[in-house]
């Protein structure tokens, strides 16, 4: 690969990155004054910020790479959802209590492994961010493991809940273990993560949690793809509908 | 609807090390591991803290309004026990 | 020699301490009435905190930057931590938080008037951190120095991370009156919509404020209501003419005699009729508290059960 192809790359690769925190965070930030009671509104508040602040870094780097004058607010405002590249589980809708807390914990336990991983990137930039981010990353994951097993192991209701959010969520995550051409190259480069090689140790993480929390391991008869190739469910759209509108209502302007 | 049932906790931090965990309010939460959870996110957002204590609301004694006089009152005549009460001659200007 | 003392004496004492500037903590003897305007005041407080978070958090997702998105999620977020900080000072008050929450949900307790109305633009956003927070902020400095020890030390706390609030909103305005046209427009259309709302923040007329008397001498209230708003008035003129905005009070005129400016009169029809239901986000808002707290009841149930299931668990190993 030239040195050109590599830096386009990492530019992809940074984007799609950006995309997955900026997606989830404005779902996340659907909750503030909506939690169940104020301490966790304000807790839930301080995740949905250090995804907005992951989307920040990412976008900035990528303005860096790009270097042809778009700005990091250019990259969130102005791209569509046929050029958003995050992966489908981040975009679903909020859903319930319970759904959100699976979501996080699915997500946070990727996100760990992943960190970890390009923590050694040989890219200085994206190793600092996920640096950083690993640490957020703990904490969340630390929050989202006692949630799960809070409301799985509740009332019956809860249960309930806990177990249909993870039976709707599961086919979208097979998706994070399934590195696409790119993705390989980058971690052939030493540059990306090889998701594939995760996907043993989230399972078992998850497992453990679930079984903590007495919720049945859904049964793999359904996936859905296509995030990081600009294939989104309907959600995506409304999502960006709403994040973009100021933005692009007034072209060129300043905030 | 049930309205929220959860325990409250008191609220202590070190805002630096070489302090004293001082109080800074208090909280809602399920149990001790939740409490310095939800302490760190709604009382350290700026970084005030290096440390945490939460305790349980109900297990602090306090001394009692009414305990005051007997509890207080007693130290008041005892200035002795304080540097300012000793006069140093003037050559010795510090002690 | 007598060993209880009787209501009058232990009135005498605390007047007494209170004018001698020193707090009122929790475990000492008050006044029934005392504790009962104190936990009107600071839960009335802590329901505006909390209530407030609805508006901006209508322009959250919209936020037109990043970087704007960041500061109003951690603005916001502040707001739900000064509710927090103010529900734990009337907690030492001995009166729980559920009950608080119940009073405001059945319509008993109130919430600062001014978030009945709607954020509609961008630019509603930066005139309610500038102004209403604004206004807030000249109270609450005010109030660091209430007689009740709680409620004085949180608002310190507030006082210290709210100054952030004004500035931000200000930063949105400035943007926006250095813009483009739409943007001036949009900025001075928010001026004209919040500036008189957020004079009325201040309260009613000295002359005719139902608790003003009582509140200075127990100084749960430090200033009165219309010294306060001269305060925001006067300290509000430059910022506007900075912005190169018109200024919304035709009569806004700097009297040298008072050293104050003069103003015109707010329009207490108004503010009487949004305190009283009339408001566009009167209903819109306790819905909002209300199904967030009714969705959150299998929540905070499953918590309990889990708490119990533990605590079973425990017992058996032990």
């Amino acid at each position: 690969m030239s040195d050109e192809d590599l830096k386009q790359a990492t530019l992809d690769y940074t984007l799609r990155l950006g995309d997955d925190a900026l997606v989830l965070g404005q779902r996340i930030s659907e909750w503030v004054s909506n939690g169940p009671f104020l301490e966790e509104d304000i807790a839930y508040g301080n995740v949905a910020l250090d995804y907005i602040g992951r989307a920040r870094m990412y976008y900035g780097y990528a303005a860096e790479l790009a270097a042809d004058g778009r700005s990091e607010d250019d990259f969130a405002y102005l791209r569509s959802e046929r050029e958003f590249r995050n992966y489908l589980i981040n975009e679903l809708p909020r859903g319930d209590f319970a759904y959100s807390q699976v979501r996080q914990l699915l997500v946070d336990q990727f996100n760990t492994a992943f960190l970890d991983r390009l923590v050694e990137s040989r890219d200085a930039t994206l190793a600092a961010i996920a640096a950083k981010g690993i640490k957020e990353t703990r904490y969340h994951l630390r929050r989202s493991r006692e949630w799960v097993l809070r409301l799985g192991d509740g009332t019956a209701e809860s249960r309930r809940r806990a177990q249909k959010g993870l039976d709707d969520l599961w086919g979208y995550t097979h998706e994070l273990f399934e590195p696409d051409a790119l993705e390989q190259r980058l971690a052939k480069a030493g540059i990306g993560v090889d998701t594939a090689a995760l996907k043993s140790q989230w399972q078992q993480a998850v497992a453990a949690t679930l079984g903590e929390a007495t919720l049945n391991l859904p049964q793999e008869d359904w996936a859905v793809r296509g995030g990081r190739t600009g294939y989104h469910t309907e959600y995506l759209g409304h999502l960006l509908g709403e994040l973009q509108s100021i933005y692009r209502s007034y072209p060129g302007c300043r905030w | 609807m049930t309205q929220e049932r959860l325990e409250l906790f008191e609220v202590f931090i070190r805002s630096k090390r070489g302090l004293d965990h001082k109080h800074v309010g208090s909280l809602h939460a399920q149990d001790h591991e939740q409490a310095l959870e939800y302490a760190r996110d709604c009382y350290t957002r700026r970084s005030e803290g290096v440390s945490i204590w939460v305790v349980k609301s109900s297990d602090i004694c306090a001394s009692q309004e009414e305990d005051s006089e007997s509890f207080f009152d007693p130290a008041d005549d005892k200035p002795y026990r304080l540097a300012g009460y000793y006069k140093l001659p003037d050559p010795v200007d510090n002690m | 020699m007598k060993t209880t003392l009787d209501e009058q004496e232990l009135e005498q004492i605390f007047q007494q301490r209170i004018d001698n500037e020193q707090k009122i903590e929790p475990k000492d003897w008050m006044p029934e009435a005392y504790r009962k305007n104190l936990l009107r005041q600071i839960s009335q407080h802590a329901h505006s905190e909390v209530i407030g978070m609805q508006p901006e958090r209508n322009f959250l997702t919209r936020a037109p930057s990043l970087r704007r998105k960041a500061v109003l999620l951690s603005k916001i977020q502040d707001e739900g931590g000064h509710g927090l900080y103010l529900y734990s000072a009337a907690e030492t008050l001995g009166t729980p938080r559920s009950e608080l929450i119940e009073a405001l949900q059945s319509g008993a307790a109130k919430y600062a008037s001014i978030f009945n109305y709607p954020t509609q633009t961008w630019g509603d956003v930066g005139a309610i951190g500038w102004l209403v927070d604004g206004a807030a902020i000249v109270n609450q400095v005010s109030l660091q120095r209430t007689s009740y020890g709680p409620y004085a030390r949180g608002m310190i706390r507030i006082c210290k991370e709210e100054s952030f609030h004004q500035r931000q909103g200000y930063e949105i305005m400035i943007a926006l009156a250095q813009g483009s046209e739409a943007q001036k427009q949009m900025a001075q259309d928010s001026l004209n919509r919040f500036y008189w709302p957020s004079l009325m923040m201040f309260g009613p007329h000295d002359s005719e404020s139902a608790h003003s008397a009582r509140s200075m001498k127990w100084k749960i209230k430090r200033e009165t209501n219309d010294d306060l708003r001269q305060k925001f008035i006067d300290q509000t003129v430059p910022q506007i003419m900075f912005l190169g905005l018109e200024h919304p009070d035709k009569e806004i005129r700097w009297n040298e005699q008072r050293q104050h400016y003069d103003h015109g009169e707010i329009d207490w029809d108004e503010f009487n009729a949004v305190i009283n239901g009339n408001g566009h986000c009167n209903r819109q808002r306790m819905e909002h508290h209300l199904r967030a707290h009714e969705e959150g009841t299998w929540v905070r149930d499953a918590m309990t059960a889990y708490k119990e299931k533990q605590r079973k668990r425990e017992v058996q190993v032990a």
